[in-house]
């Protein structure tokens, strides 16, 4: 897995609330049996009309608007708890998603396919969308060893959140089951210590 | 130290925890269905891994299963592969496979708890959000995706950060006419779509305490649509006398063993909860929702908020959300027309579920201009429904029972409400799209699914 240190890019602004899983994949794309190919389906009924052809409206068809960094409006990726959303945004090229608060579900999801979900302030958000009102190219940088994101733009700088173990796993491109596996003894100890008095549980 | 249920189910299960990092939990019991787990068992391929505790795990297709014909093979050639997967999946890393037609065969969050599967002090995941609904038996269930699905193959632990406890009272009695379905949309409404985030929940009070088992998962089952990690409810002689001779639970000296122990699962007096929010069950009424996620509930008789109302920066949201619907800020549902009806899902597709529905259809008849799919959560559910001659009462108001599986609740199968129509369904999220491209939702519970399938009309079912 391709590892993340620090990004600048443009941007692409989705200023919507509560953006559910069911728009970033809709059930019906959730079919497949490997992880290839969602990217194409993100936003799918946002993106395509009924026919199939582009709603130019929808940021993602519209030229201004683009980059590695998705950022939309509070509580993103609420719903269901299909990876297939993350699968979806990764897909797309996006590798980062900023937010002023996430689902928890995706949350775990994007972080566990390599996609950053960084936690902004609320004013911090406004203000990236009203900066890319006035320039579209205005960039955003994601320090991942600081901990910040800057709106460039302004020079702003905020410090986001990330646990010191997943903040690893991201510069390493390492995976939560290799981490796992590396502790079977102890998952047997911990069994054994149990049963002893919930045998009856499990 | 005094401690909450949630707290005291989850230090059971802690088996490290990494320094400044995640909790790694033991999981005792995974559901697997067929759309969220085979990018987890070509993983498990990958890396060349047997499953660890194959016989912790059950699976079963239930997202995709068409509900009629049932007894052919599915006509869509895209799901035939995604239920086949998981058979040949279970086989090769032998689970247990209640695959389609089976008698065990249904939605998995109906199946588990009716066969024993579930049971108190457990903790409980499946790829799917709705998994908290097993908590209704006093475990600690969420939903997880499919990373971590290859997690609990692999290691039967998953990593995840310790959630805030948040307590939900109910306090008092609710009304005639008011289902467990109205008491979660009420709830949620109150709390907002996101307003449990980063918490699990415990329902408590005696309007929780009053409701039965079936009444409970519903309201569990909803617990992820404020956003919150799972939801609870401390077990009592209801879950006792529920699960007792249940196929799977304890049994014997066994069973005397494990009602001591589950009797201690509570919270303690005086423990301290993150957050605590208490209700009034008499200010609830029947509810329908009017927006695009459920926390845009209201009682039935009440009016769609006025633009005003609504917060600056959640405006465009708002506006969206009654275009999609076609509705104005402002106005009453009551008496608006509906297309379709949907009694099912994992929230809504219980026995009780359809005697609230039979009793309110008895002597009367569908509305011709609708479409209405009653849909058993399971086929233990379609027994007892014939056992109990509910199938005759239905047949009788012109209604059809179909097979069961998850249906229109999500629409991966034919049962899709074409765009730009309304269905009154008792699933639990009208996202745009959700029972089709364009079809608009409006959930409700099984009594006001009743009265609108008789009406063809959104109607208050107490008058």
């Amino acid at each position: 897995m391709e590892k993340f240190i620090t990004l600048t890019s443009t941007i692409v602004p989705l200023p919507i609330e509560n953006v559910d899983t069911d728009q970033i994949i809709p059930a019906r794309f959730l079919k497949a049996t490997s992880k290839e190919g969602f990217g194409d389906n993100l936003f799918r009924d946002w993106r395509y009309d009924k026919n199939n052809n582009p709603i130019e409206s929808f940021v993602l068809n519209n030229p201004t608007y683009k980059g590695q960094i998705l950022v939309a409006g509070k509580n993103f990726g609420s719903g269901s708890s299909r990876e297939h959303a993350a699968w979806a945004i990764a897909g797309y090229g996006f590798r980062v998603v900023v937010s002023s608060f996430f689902a928890d579900i995706f949350k775990n999801n994007a972080m566990n396919n390599f996609v950053l979900p960084v936690v902004v302030s609320e004013p911090f958000l406004a203000e990236i969308f009203e900066s890319l009102k006035i320039n579209p190219d205005n960039t955003l940088t994601v320090n991942l060893a600081e901990q910040t994101i800057t709106n460039n733009v302004n020079g702003k700088s905020e410090s986001f959140f990330i646990n010191p173990y997943k903040k690893d796993c991201f510069v390493k491109g390492l995976d939560d089951i290799d981490y796992l596996l590396s502790k079977k003894d102890q998952i047997e100890q911990f069994e054994k210590a149990r049963k002893a008095f919930t045998g009856h549980l499990v | 130290m005094k401690r909450t249920l949630f707290d005291k189910i989850w230090e059971a299960h802690v088996v490290s925890t990494v320094v400044e990092g995640p909790t790694q939990l033991y999981i005792d019991r995974m559901y697997c269905h067929e759309v969220t787990s085979p990018q987890a068992f070509d993983g498990m391929r990958t890396r060349g891994l047997k499953v660890f505790r194959p016989e912790q795990i059950t699976c079963m297709p239930d997202h995709n299963i068409p509900t009629i014909n049932q007894e052919k093979p599915i006509e869509d050639p895209i799901s035939k592969i995604q239920v086949d997967t998981l058979t040949k999946n279970a086989l090769d890393f032998g689970l247990t496979h209640y695959q389609m037609g089976n008698e065990k065969n249904g939605i998995i969050h109906v199946v588990g708890p009716e066969i024993g599967l579930s049971l108190p002090g457990m903790t409980l995941v499946c790829g799917d959000s709705h998994t908290s609904t097993h908590g209704a038996l006093g475990a600690v269930a969420f939903g997880i995706g499919t990373s971590e699905v290859e997690m609990v193959l692999a290691t039967q632990c998953v990593f995840q950060s310790r959630p805030k406890t948040m307590r939900i009272n109910i306090n008092g009695k609710l009304n005639p006419g008011v289902t467990s379905k109205d008491l979660a949309l009420y709830v949620i409404a109150k709390v907002t779509t996101g307003g449990a985030t980063g918490y699990f929940v415990e329902y408590a009070g005696e309007a929780i305490a009053a409701l039965s088992m079936e009444q409970r998962l519903t309201v569990c089952n909803l617990s992820i649509e404020m956003g919150a990690r799972g939801g609870l409810v401390a077990p009592d002689e209801i879950t006792f006398a529920y699960l007792k001779g249940k196929e799977f639970a304890p049994k014997g000296e066994e069973w005397d063993k494990a009602l001591a122990k589950w009797k201690e699962l509570k919270s303690d007096e005086g423990a301290v909860f993150d957050k605590e929010v208490t209700f009034d069950a008499a200010d609830i009424q029947p509810m329908v929702t009017y927006g695009t996620n459920p926390g845009m509930g209201m009682g039935i008789t009440d009016s769609i908020p006025t633009l005003d109302s609504i917060d600056k920066a959640s405006q465009i949201s708002f506006v969206k959300s009654l275009d999609y619907m076609g509705y104005k800020p402002g106005e009453k549902l009551m008496g608006k027309a509906i297309d379709y009806v949907f009694l099912g899902s994992c929230t809504n597709g219980r026995i009780e579920d359809f005697r609230i529905f039979a009793d309110y259809v008895k002597g009367k008849k569908k509305a011709d201009n609708i479409v209405v799919w009653l849909v058993p959560g399971s086929w233990a559910v379609d027994k007892q429904i014939k056992a109990e001659g509910i199938d005759k009462i239905l047949i009788e108001a012109g209604f059809q029972l179909r097979q069961p599986g998850c249906s229109a609740c999500l629409a991966m199968n034919d049962d899709k409400v074409p765009a730009g129509k309304y269905a009154v369904s008792t699933s639990n999220r009208n996202f745009e799209g959700r029972q089709g491209p364009g079809a608009r939702t409006i959930l409700a519970g099984p009594l006001v699914a009743a009265a609108a399938a008789v009406t063809g009309r959104i109607t208050d079912p107490r008058v």
